[in-house]
């Protein structure tokens, strides 16, 4: 590659479409990333509106036509949603857009250790995802994005093809991982030491961790799974002696560790965000950081709380219970952390700052109801209702979504340069955000009453309030509307952005917008903490 | 941003200072990646334990198949080649290429002759009637014994013993053909000159995966031909 003329960035610094398919520029990965997975998500996206359109009504209700033909239709569908929304969009989502492009900058590094294997990584999400997409025009699939033993090994749909999708995406996940705890181990400023680093790359790192630790058990569930499929080698087949709960127990090891890789980086953003808009130190920021690595630590050791009625002994489900509230720990202490922050600060209810706040709020219904389901006596009563779709729609959508949303718009202008319209993106935060209560707040109600989950129709009384959350799904939808129209205008119209337009003061704001291709024009030396506002 | 300086003989990447970090650098994430591989036959050893347990009879009668004589010598022959790599390594430090190449070459050998034993373990094993799981055929191989005038097979699960035995073995044996995919391409390397004494970093790496590949098969030896 040559010299790049003096005031080239990242963007402009190369041209053509194949410049983009073969970089190794940490940040055009980054912007690869969020094309592809904001794609996903519009694909996920509509297959909730379609599920939510068909739940507006029970099925032998006067005067509505039903959407699906019939309920292994609704099942294909509902299992899309959630093999997307999970594989290919909250997991991949902050780490590998957000992360991807401002971990480096955070630490004051020219690109993360591996440049190679992140390109490389982004091939594999993208692998992944065109199997899984090829699904959808065989016979598909219809087991859940879980795929639970023994029915996903007698149903005559893809299953071995959307695993060994769901097998080349954690490829994908554990690259990103690897990359990244080298690259904080490996290649801090000068001066940046792990106490100086930012929030959000502590979050990162925890998750990393995960993405490393826990992706290689999924990794070979799913490749047993396709060898019980394609062999009949009967690990999981009762028929041989196999255990069909022993998959749900490999299946959680991952799994569970893996809402935790949705929900890290989310709260990363957040510790960014309220300390940014509140203008003060972050309060805590030790309690935060080792925080994060609580949570990751014991997210190993909480999956029997998935099993609580797949026949797991009293004991195991005792000791499940309790490590699971244990999470609420440090969780709690970040909560505690961030409100803290904002308490006498002077505080700029800006777009990301709004999403910040909605993150707290939604976080907290999302996180005690968590402990509700943690509760033995409990969760018998609410497994597999509404209740749990609402709780952990309100920890992955009101925590993952709102955090990606607003570390979106925080870093917007540092991405591309441009500054979007402040009002269009209060709106789509006043949609998302009143939508996201209408449409899953309901469902609490509804667990509580008994509706189970994964059904294709239920029993007239429960109507009113599935309409209620229907409606919900709309206003969702036209807060993402509006937030695409905030970045497609922002892109095409926007200010130009200065250097730093919040005022903040980690390492990203004081190059230039958008970075150059070397990420600073002189190497930053560090001399402080991250939040050092005066 | 990929670009590089030449550095004592070494290319090093512009985001690092110099041959020592980005060597370290490439070190540690080799280890990072050899964790997943632990975790993933991790999976497959938990499994094991868990049936093993439940049902010990199945798997000493299982175990009665297998041939200790040829996992034995599988399993010199792996140790032998663990060996061979490390004399490769040694070479490149020494920034002899060719004597290091053949090192590479000898271990790729080892490779092969461990996969042609596994090759006639496993037609043997399908001659008798012996497949994973659901597929197989109690009958044929109850045949097979009573003309040799063995035992005849009480389990009637063993299937799910030589599920395991497939699954572990050939999950092995993949990364076995990988691991000679990778050492050949060293090989290449070394030969069309692309180490130095300051730079081999990726026979260091393909060295660590070949000897972790080796400890997994250590490991399955016991518990697949021993165990009874």
């Amino acid at each position: 590659m040559g010299h790049s003329a003096h005031g080239d960035n990242y963007i402009t610094a190369e041209k053509g479409l194949m410049s983009w398919f073969t970089t190794l520029d940490h940040k055009r990965i980054g912007i690869l990333y969020f094309v592809s997975v904001m794609s996903f998500f519009l694909i996920g996206g509509i297959a909730a509106l379609l599920l939510r359109a068909e739940l507006f009504s029970y099925n032998a209700a006067p005067n509505v036509g039903e959407i699906f033909k019939n309920g292994d239709v609704y099942n294909q569908v509902l299992t899309y949603h959630g093999a997307i929304m999970v594989f290919m969009v909250i997991i991949p989502g902050i780490p590998a857009i957000l992360g991807n492009f401002f971990l480096p900058l955070q630490i004051g590094a020219k690109d993360v250790a591996f440049p190679k294997l992140n390109l490389l990584s982004w091939y594999c999400l993208m692998a992944g995802a065109a199997l899984a997409v090829t699904t959808m025009f065989t016979t598909r699939i219809d087991t859940g994005w879980t795929f639970y033993t023994p029915y996903s090994i007698r149903t005559q749909t893809a299953v071995s093809m959307m695993v060994v999708a769901a097998f080349i995406m954690g490829m994908s996940s554990i690259l990103t991982g690897l990359n990244f705890i080298v690259t904080v181990h490996k290649l801090r400023a000068p001066g940046m030491t792990m106490h100086r680093m930012p929030l959000f790359v502590w979050a990162l790192y925890s998750t990393a961790i995960i993405q490393v630790l826990a992706t290689p058990v999924l990794a070979i569930t799913l490749l047993l799974l396709a060898a019980e499929r394609t062999f009949g080698v009967g690990i999981f087949d009762p028929k041989l002696g196999g255990d069909p709960v022993l998959f749900q127990h490999f299946f959680w090891f991952y799994s569970h560790p893996a809402v935790y890789i949705m929900i890290l980086p989310a709260m990363g953003i957040v510790s960014e965000l309220i300390s940014t808009f509140s203008r003060k130190v972050i309060f805590g920021y030790t309690a935060i950081a080792y925080s994060s690595l609580g949570i990751a630590a014991v997210s190993f050791f909480v999956w029997g709380h998935h099993m609580y009625v797949s026949g797991q002994s009293e004991l195991a489900g005792t000791v499940f219970s309790f490590l699971t509230m244990l999470v609420g720990v440090p969780t709690a202490i970040k909560m505690f952390n961030w409100i803290a922050t904002m308490y006498k600060g002077s505080i700029q209810f800006a777009s990301p700052m709004l999403y910040a706040m909605g993150f707290i709020f939604l976080f907290a219904i999302g996180g005690v109801t968590g402990i509700i389901l943690a509760t033995l006596a409990l969760d018998v009563h609410f497994h597999d209702t509404y209740f749990v779709v609402a709780h952990f729609h309100y920890v992955m959508v009101g925590g993952t979504l709102m955090a990606i949303m607003g570390g979106f718009y925080y870093w917007f202008p540092k991405m591309f340069g441009k500054m979007y319209n402040e009002f269009a993106a209060q709106l789509s935060f006043v949609f998302i955000f009143i939508g996201f209560n209408v449409t899953f707040f309901p469902q609490f109600i509804l667990g509580s009453m008994g509706m189970p989950r994964r059904y294709f129709d239920y029993i007239p009384a429960y109507q009113p309030l599935n309409r209620i959350s229907t409606v919900g799904s709309w206003l969702i939808a036209i807060g993402f509307l509006i937030a695409l129209y905030t970045i497609i205008d922002g892109l095409i119209n926007g200010k130009k952005a200065p250097n730093n337009p919040w005022g903040a003061k980690t390492l990203e704001w004081q190059t230039t917008s958008p970075p150059p291709v070397l990420n600073f024009d002189h190497e930053p030396v560090v001399t402080a903490g991250p939040y050092e506002y005066k | 941003m990929s670009t590089s300086r030449v550095i004592d003989g070494v290319n090093v990447q512009t985001h690092y200072r110099d041959v020592e970090h980005q060597l370290s650098a490439a070190k540690q994430g080799i280890w990072l990646f050899m964790v997943t591989e632990i975790l993933m036959f991790g999976g497959l050893f938990v499994g094991y334990a868990l049936y093993h347990m439940r049902y010990p009879e199945m798997f000493a009668e299982g175990a009665r198949f297998l041939d200790w004589r040829l996992g034995f010598i599988n399993t010199l022959v792996l140790i032998f080649s663990s060996f061979t790599v490390v004399v490769g390594i040694y070479y490149c430090q020494a920034n002899q290429m060719k004597k290091a190449a053949a090192a590479l070459g000898v271990t790729i050998l080892c490779g092969v002759i461990f996969m042609v034993i596994k090759y006639f373990e496993y037609t043997h094993k399908f001659h008798m009637g012996i497949y994973p799981g659901n597929m197989l055929d109690l009958a044929k191989l109850n045949h097979h014994l009573a003309e040799a005038g063995e035992p005849l097979i009480k389990s009637t699960n063993l299937g799910l013993y030589f599920g395991f035995y497939y699954c572990m073995s050939g999950l092995h044996g993949i990364h076995v053909i990988l691991g000679m995919s990778l050492l050949g391409w060293c090989m290449f390397r070394a030969l069309r000159g692309d180490f130095n004494a300051n730079y081999y970093t990726a026979v260091d790496g393909v060295g660590i995966f070949w000897h972790i590949v080796d400890l997994v098969w250590i490991f399955l030896f016991p518990l697949l031909y021993l165990v009874g």
